[in-house]
């Protein structure tokens, strides 16, 4: 069964494994603070990988390998290739940050890093219901012990003991909801389910079962409320580098398997998981919104503006199927795939300036530490101001055509129900408006605590700098990502 | 590149510019380019009134290419008889702020410039887009600029206000958001908004899109009773500020129902032309009064602002061809009315530090030159014959007599009070005995503050003596619009 074909499909994950085994056992001989040497041949490796998958997603075909274990398709290809970057923008942002806190030694950060990755790539390129979960465990046990990376910080090992128990449990109710599927189909392979739900001869009551514990494990992994729990006080224990190493590049390997999952393997379930997520929408949009207004703590309002923002997600995910009918279906996972992918360019951006910001023994993770960061560095308030702007989703900012696509997809199903849906999302970005511009606020009118400039490494300065353009960039001319993430999404869905 | 392409993005590439390399020890060279760049915007908007064809009601100067293919969303642009006189007012008022920030402004000099600069090209985006996305997203691109200028060089309570202001509009024009992607899924995918003119709506589905665009475009105006945002973002907002959301920001909600809400829903604004009526009638009467008990300047000249905007939306709902050309003609004449009372505030309120009626009297002794121009701008506000401000309010009240006499009558004594307003701060402000020893101190205008008011003299002066200009061009597309309007577009 193992032809030539099937190489091909995992020649990414075959030269991120070496690598990631090389690179280990070459940190041996790098014993400089900073790892220079590491450093660079992560870069490079990922660089590599994303070259790799990069030209793999624009040949646009669809290859199974192993027997229908793996699939490489374009959107699994882009999305391997956009969180090999995200991967390489957060090494960069992260380095000054963690070697000023000792944690680059014995290279785990990068070596960890590049596993989690590789857990990513598994789950993005997996076509069965068990290596998709073999690979969210390699990714959420390489991101237990990146937490935990801080063995002397108390807040740090809180953090990892709380993402490592609530973790588990999702992937508790994950496995539990895929053995449900597995005892009602008989097969494990996602396609093989599609059929054998689409027969309709499976009893119906035992796939709802099922479902529900496969899309609240789901929830638990992207954060969305009622399931939200752990995000906040991950994102703020762990440290800064660490935080955007697990709230960047792993959004885009989840919404993956959401896609894997729910729409290739249980679409014919779709007027039930539909509602479920609606109702997760709309509460993370609540939660998210509401409880964002109140912190103080910079790192920690992103994690709840993380939570309303995947609301959005999730909202798009909602309209695909409408009355039985899929013509919506590619404007719907499109829109959220854009969505998401926009979401990890801003999360870079906002994370990587706070990294920016923090200086050894100084966390700069209170909004009061942006205070008059205009005055002090007009090119680093601008593209935090940019981020900010673009999460709120004010033109002409990449944020703003993200909802845009989503708010269509809603509307173009010409339900009452979603246009409702669609005025109610609305409704909760202008109440998030308010905690992003505080921010702004604080950057902008309030005066510096410290007239100290703010210097930054070249890699740094000139990595953020393109980061925060980009966003500008994307929201002028934003034609070009959207249509890569239709023409993906309808490739996924022909197969 | 076409010339509103140019008209957009000169402002805008200056603007970038001086953001990019300004830095506050070279405020002097900042100031320049920021002057240069303002007047070279105003230039390249030159050949949009003499190259136009009057007597077509058709879209002129129009480009095409697609922007996002995905929806079908193109960067479409082109003006009318409508909108053409507003592209020029935008990039003259530019100039105007650039000149009265020159030495006022010493910090971040190149933010304030860039900022006004990049305001300047997405007003002029607003009026000459002609896709209801790419409307959409210069509309609301403005409020980033317009909230980091009040924020920054704002007044003592300027938090407030910025928060106010952005929140505020973005309320309306989010509502606005949702109608927008309606009307593309309705007429098959497109946001093609002549293309949307033409579009059969049932009478339900206008009334709901009439009342989004109302939310996005009252809101701006802004109409009674969700004018209250204007007052404390005026107040709080630098003179510049200030001048710009007066002349020209306050005419995108207007210029809005031009060409949104009547056109696309003309069933709907018919049906509910009686509120916007009231609604209007409100603004000009109770406001006015409200005007009169001001103690601040600012703020009465704010609350004036809202009373003259009152005749735009009497004058567009009233549905006849002298209301409708009022209307607009009155958006140009309180663009360089409004903006000159603030800019007057501003050059009192730079030697005194205080806009506060009482703080003045008798300032015409002292500063002879600045009050005549004062005079000048106050009987335009109003509306005296021979200045801006009569035409407009003139062919308003006309239009409005026509349509049924008692509108006509209740809109006419709004004059009495906009007189009373105006004249009675002016007495209080600049006649009778100096009132204390700041205004014996005050030194009259210099070269620069007698250019940029000279400036705006001339254009009062000329618009209330020769208005012909401005009538004829819009002549063909307000008949067209009006024509337009009084066919119904519910589908039998």
């Amino acid at each position: 069964m193992i032809d030539k074909l099937s190489w091909v499909t995992i020649y990414p994950e075959i030269v991120l494994l070496v690598m990631a085994c090389i690179i280990a056992l070459v940190d041996l001989s790098d014993t400089s603070a900073r790892r220079t040497r590491t450093y660079v041949l992560t870069l490079i490796t990922l660089a590599v990988v994303a070259a790799m998958t990069g030209m793999a997603a624009s040949e646009g075909k669809a290859i199974y390998g192993f027997g229908n274990m793996v699939v490489s398709d374009p959107m699994g290809n882009w999305l391997k290739c956009f969180a090999s970057l995200a991967l390489m923008v957060t090494l960069v942002y992260g380095r000054p940050y963690a070697a000023d806190r000792d944690m680059l030694r014995g290279g785990e950060m990068f070596t960890l890093g590049m596993f989690a990755l590789l857990g990513m790539f598994v789950m993005i390129s997996g076509s069965n219901f068990l290596l998709i979960y073999l690979g969210l465990e390699l990714l959420t046990l390489s991101s237990y012990a990146l937490v935990a990376l801080r063995r002397d910080n108390a807040v740090a090992s809180e953090a990892a003991m709380k993402y490592f128990v609530l973790g588990a449990m999702a992937s508790g109710f994950l496995l539990y909801g895929l053995s449900m599927m597995y005892g009602a189909t008989g097969s494990l392979d996602v396609n093989e389910v599609f059929k054998a739900i689409a027969s309709g001869k499976v009893n119906h009551q035992v796939l709802v079962f099922g479902l529900v514990f496969i899309v609240a494990g789901l929830a638990f992994k992207v954060g969305a409320a009622p399931f939200h729990m752990w995000v906040p006080d991950v994102y703020q224990g762990a440290p800064t580098a660490i935080t955007l190493m697990i709230g960047a590049a792993p959004e885009l390997a989840a919404f993956a398997i959401i896609i894997r999952l729910l729409v290739e393997g249980l679409l014919p379930l779709a007027i039930d998981w539909q509602q479920m997520l609606a109702v997760l929408a709309i509460a993370s949009l609540v939660v998210g919104n509401l409880a964002a207004i109140a912190q103080t703590n910079l790192k920690r309002m992103l994690a709840y503006s993380t939570i309303s923002q995947m609301g959005f997600v999730l909202l798009g995910l909602v309209a695909g199927v409408v009355n039985g009918n899929t013509y919506n279906a590619q404007f719907a996972y499109s829109a959220s795939m854009f969505y998401i992918v926009t979401y990890v360019l801003t999360t870079l951006a906002s994370f990587g300036t706070i990294l920016l910001l923090a200086r050894e023994g100084f966390e700069s993770e209170e909004i009061t530490d942006l205070a008059g960061l205009n005055q002090r560095s007009p090119l680093y308030a601008g593209v935090m101001a940019i981020t900010m702007f673009s999460l709120a989703g004010i033109p002409p900012l990449v944020g703003f055509y993200a909802k845009l696509a989503v708010l269509q997809a809603l509307i173009a199903s010409g339900q009452a129900l979603y246009i409702g849906l669609a005025v109610f999302a609305v409704l909760m970005s202008l109440v998030g408006a308010f905690y992003y511009l505080r921010v702004v606020k604080v950057m902008y009118f309030d005066a510096p605590v410290t007239a100290s400039t703010v210097s930054a490494p070249r890699d740094v300065r000139t990595v953020l700098t393109i980061n925060g353009a980009l966003i500008l960039i994307l929201g002028i001319v934003p034609g070009g990502l959207m249509t890569l993430c239709a023409k993906a999404i309808v490739a996924t869905l022909a197969n | 590149m076409g010339l509103l392409s140019l008209a957009i993005w000169v402002p805008i590439a200056f603007g970038a510019v001086l953001l990019a390399f300004g830095r506050d020890e070279h405020a002097k060279g900042v100031r320049w380019v920021a002057l240069v760049g303002s007047i070279v915007s105003f230039l390249v908007t030159l050949p949009l009134i003499t190259r136009f064809q009057n007597g077509t009601a058709a879209m002129q100067f129009v480009e095409k290419a697609p922007w996002i293919e995905r929806f079908n969303i193109n960067y479409n642009l082109g003006v009318d008889g409508l909108s053409v006189w507003f592209v020029l007012l935008t990039a003259f008022i530019t100039i105007i702020v650039v000149i009265s920030a020159w030495e006022v402004i010493t910090e971040r000099v190149n933010q304030y410039m860039g900022a006004f600069l990049i305001l300047s090209g997405l007003m002029i985006g607003v009026f000459s887009a002609i896709d209801g996305l790419l409307f959409y997203v210069f509309f609301e691109a403005t409020l980033i600029p317009m909230y980091l200028i009040i924020g920054i060089w704002g007044g003592p309570n300027k938090i407030y206000a910025a928060f106010k202001f952005f929140l505020y509009t973005l309320l309306g024009s989010l509502l606005m958001l949702v109608a927008l992607i309606y009307l593309y899924n309705t007429s098959g995918g497109s946001f093609d908004i002549l293309a949307w003119h033409k579009l059969p709506l049932s009478g339900h589905a206008q009334t709901l899109l009439f009342f989004a665009f109302f939310a996005a475009f009252a809101v701006k105006v802004p109409m009674w009773p969700v004018h209250t945002w204007l007052p404390d973002v005026h107040v709080e907002a630098p003179t510049g500020g200030s001048a710009v959301l007066a002349a020209i920001m306050l005419k995108l909600g207007a210029y809005g129902f031009l060409r949104f809400s009547m056109p696309i829903a003309p069933d709907a604004a018919h049906e509910w032309a009686w509120l916007m009526i009231a609604l209007s009638l409100i603004a000009v009467i109770y406001v006015g009064l409200v005007a009169m008990v001001q103690q601040d300047m600012k703020k009465l000249v704010a609350y004036s602002s809202v009373a003259h905007m009152g005749f735009v939306t009497l004058g567009f709902f009233i549905f006849n061809e002298l209301g409708v050309a009022g209307g607009i003609v009155q958006m140009i004449a309180h663009g360089f009315v409004s903006g000159a009372m603030f800019l007057g505030i501003g050059v009192l309120y730079d030697r005194v530090h205080s806009r506060q009626i009482a703080d003045y009297g008798g300032v015409v002794n002292t500063m002879p030159k600045f009050a005549a121009f004062m005079l000048l701008f106050a009987m335009a506000n109003c509306g005296l014959p021979g200045t801006a401000g009569f035409v407009g309010e003139w062919m308003v009240i006309l239009g409005a007599v026509k349509a049924n006499f008692w509108i006509g009558l209740a809109s006419a004594t709004a004059l009495i009070f906009g007189a009373a307003y105006t004249l009675w701060m002016y007495k209080r402000v600049y006649l009778g005995p100096v009132g204390n020893d700041h205004v014996k101190e005050l030194s009259d205008i210099n070269a620069r503050e007698f250019l940029m008011l000279a400036l705006l003299a001339i254009a009062v002066l000329w618009m209330g003596l020769f208005p012909k200009p401005f009538t004829d061009v819009m002549d063909a597309s307000v008949t067209q619009l009006l024509r337009h309007v009084a066919v119904s577009k519910i589908p039998s």
